[in-house]
């Protein structure tokens, strides 16, 4: 014991740390910033240690190169004694870790804590959550897979479209004219190197700010920040009201981080490592590429914005959002803190957060795409054929036959790109769905080049069969003396 | 500190040292920044713009749509299976064919063929394409790429470009076809 002190007096004379680590740990802090509000920024330093710590271990057996990468995530998933947990903990900690760092954005924007004199506080904190979600994509690159190669010629294809530089990005992006080792490489050293890096310094200078700064004290509705009393103010709270960050405010945070990490093991046990999925091959195209969870909204609105919006959304969008984050401390720097009197950040953060999680349940299922391998290969329902003339039994062939169902369900089954067609003659009349079909339109293709007119005829007939029993199919009221000849 | 003379001699070599450094630092920026830049200023490996054979013109039935596959010529032996590039040939007559990159034309995923109904559907983001490559609809706003191809001793000869990307229309060996109306 006494051989301990004496060594810890040996390097205290020398590294001298001792002072500045114990007033570090015992700054004063509100007491009512000891709260469980204020635990999530610790939460995502740890989460960011726990990837560093797995990220090395996976750096240990990870083969970076285009015809490696794939099958050293089998021997990681399969033959290396808990290679597969050290994945699991690796991709469930990442997936927290934006979860965890959007929630602290979250709690710091409806608790004003961005506002003067914290502005730099913010602003590297977004940067930190760029870093964070340049992580996630590198990320997924690096887990190089049929979605990770198909997700690389995504973002090629987006960054192609930034004007007059868009081929050159392209072409640094993937380090080459196509997607191969050149650019698992780079990606690699961004995952590995750059972006880590740029992580960890940019880290320190947010823990710098935060405690030359101090933790922003709980809000109270009519305590108004002003910049020429506002640290006079605040060092009188801490002084009357304030307690030392350690032991008084660390407990908190310490079974917060605590829990997190238990969930993330219990999840990386329970569900497992994430993929890879097949191949990256692209010989295979018997493939449906998605993206990470945290970027499906992402997927989704790329579906759902009209072609022309398309371009200008992508390439402008992400300036205004980001811009727009990047000025909301200067903008608003003053004034109430409490989100009791911030009706309007109260209502921002609700509207993005339905938008991105409707835009994520979306994606979940992407009623936009055409589901490849419906209906073609499977028998038709018998209820498709009961009943019907030989006719409209040809027409439910063709209509098995030609990829209708890819895009249009019947009785619950097959793509959602299109309507259901479970009612559609109740829609259209005959004249019209031998427009449609022979036509296309409104995001149909035309189906005459591909038809003959009989198969035109019988698929329209058959389709003429589809409603409900007791409503009776639509007429064109022009051709009354059609009408009486129908049932 | 003493002397005012003292400290602009000491001011003066600082000022010396930041410059050398900086020029030092400027003249060593240069190969790093054209080793960064490799992938843009290349030089054309040889080869990079050579024909390459998709197959016989026996394995493309007339009227028929038909996968196909390449090695790249830009790849290394490390690539592994990422230099295999698939595309879709279209035999339209005897001498003549669209070969298709697999690339949608929206957002690149790889587009596939459905012979029945004589379109191409991409997984992606739900973009299709009449048999002869022009959109039918969708999000893509143009035709899918088509590569640039000859006929040489029963050979179907195709160059190889970069992945085609909706925002390099001049990629060099991308033929490109604009979308026709859906009526055409």
């Amino acid at each position: 014991m006494r051989l301990i002190k004496e060594l810890g007096a040996w390097f205290e004379a020398r590294v001298q740390l001792a002072t500045p680590i114990r007033e570090t740990l015992e700054h004063q802090v509100p007491r009512q910033s000891a709260s469980w509000a204020y635990v999530f920024g610790s939460a995502a330093l740890i989460v960011f240690l726990l990837q560093i710590v797995t990220g090395i271990l996976l750096a240990l057996l990870y083969v970076p190169s285009a015809g490696e990468a794939w099958n050293s995530l089998q021997i990681l998933n399969h033959q290396v004694t808990l290679g597969w947990f050290i994945r699991a903990l690796h991709g469930w900690g990442s997936n927290f870790m934006i979860a965890i760092v959007l929630i602290h954005m979250v709690q710091v924007f409806l608790l004003g804590a961005y506002k003067f004199p914290r502005e730099l506080t913010w602003v590297v904190g977004i940067l930190l959550l760029l870093l964070t979600l340049g992580m996630a994509f590198t990320g997924q690159v690096l887990r190089f897979d049929q979605d990770a190669y198909w997700g690389l010629g995504i973002g090629a294809s987006i960054s192609s479209r930034i004007p007059v530089l868009g081929p050159w990005i392209v072409n640094l992006l993937l380090g080459g004219p196509i997607i191969a080792g050149a650019t698992l490489s780079r990606f690699f050293a961004l995952h590995v190197f750059v972006i880590p890096g740029s992580l960890l310094a940019f880290v320190g200078l947010h823990l710098l700010l935060v405690l030359k700064l101090g933790i922003n004290e709980w809000p109270m509705p009519g305590r108004i920040v002003r910049r020429a009393t506002y640290v006079k103010e605040y060092h009188e709270l801490i002084h009357k009201d304030g307690i030392p960050f350690v032991p008084g405010a660390i407990a908190k945070d310490m079974f917060f981080s605590g829990f997190i990490l238990l969930a993330i093991a219990v999840c990386a046990v329970y569900f497992g490592p994430f993929g890879p999925s097949g191949q990256p091959d692209p010989t295979i195209i018997q493939t449906v590429p998605r993206p990470d969870y945290f970027f499906l909204w992402l997927y989704a609105v790329l579906s759902l914005l009209p072609p022309s919006m398309e371009t200008p959304a992508l390439l402008i969008g992400p300036v205004i959002a980001l811009g727009a984050l990047l000025a909301l401390p200067f903008i608003s720097g003053e004034g109430e803190k409490s989100w009791k009197r911030r009706p309007i950040a109260v209502l921002t953060i609700l509207l993005v957060a339905v938008s991105l999680g409707t835009f994520t349940h979306l994606a979940g299922y992407a009623p936009w795409s055409p589901v490849m391998d419906a209906g073609s290969g499977e028998p038709i329902p018998e209820r498709y054929l009961k009943g019907r003339t030989a006719l409209e039994r040809q027409g439910a062939l063709v209509f098995q036959a030609k990829q209708c169902h890819n895009c249009h369900a019947l009785g619950g089954a097959g793509g959602e790109r299109g309507p259901a067609l479970d009612r559609v003659a109740v829609q259209l009349t005959e004249d019209q769905l031998i427009r449609q079909v022979i036509q296309g339109g409104g995001n149909m293709p035309a189906y005459g080049k591909n038809l003959s007119p009989a198969e035109t005829t019988a698929v329209v007939a058959f389709l003429e069969t589809l409603h409900p029993s007791g409503l009776r199919p639509a007429r064109d009221a022009s051709r009354s003396g059609e009408a009486g000849t129908h049932p | 500190m003493n002397s005012a003379e003292g400290v602009s001699r000491r001011g003066m070599l600082v000022k010396i040292g930041l410059l050398f450094n900086g020029a030092v630092g400027a003249l060593l920026a240069i190969p790093v920044v054209r080793y960064l830049l490799s992938p843009v200023i290349r030089e054309r490996r040889p080869g990079a713009e050579s024909w390459l054979s998709l197959g016989t013109l026996g394995q493309f039935p007339e009227g028929e749509t038909r996968l196909a596959t390449f090695r790249h010529p830009a790849v290394n032996p490390s690539d592994g299976e990422t230099g295999n590039i698939p595309c879709w040939v279209r035999r339209v007559g005897a001498e003549k064919f669209q070969v298709f990159a697999i690339n949608c034309a929206h957002l690149g995923c790889p587009v596939r063929w459905f012979p029945q109904s004589g379109l191409f559907m991409c997984p992606c983001h739900g973009g299709v394409y009449y048999s002869d490559g022009s959109r039918a609809s969708g999000p893509p706003e143009r035709g899918l790429f088509e590569y640039s191809y000859k006929v040489e001793q029963g050979n179907l000869l195709i160059q190889a470009g970069e992945m085609p990307t909706t925002g390099s229309p001049n990629a060099r060996l991308i033929n490109i076809t604009t979308g026709r109306p859906p009526c055409g």
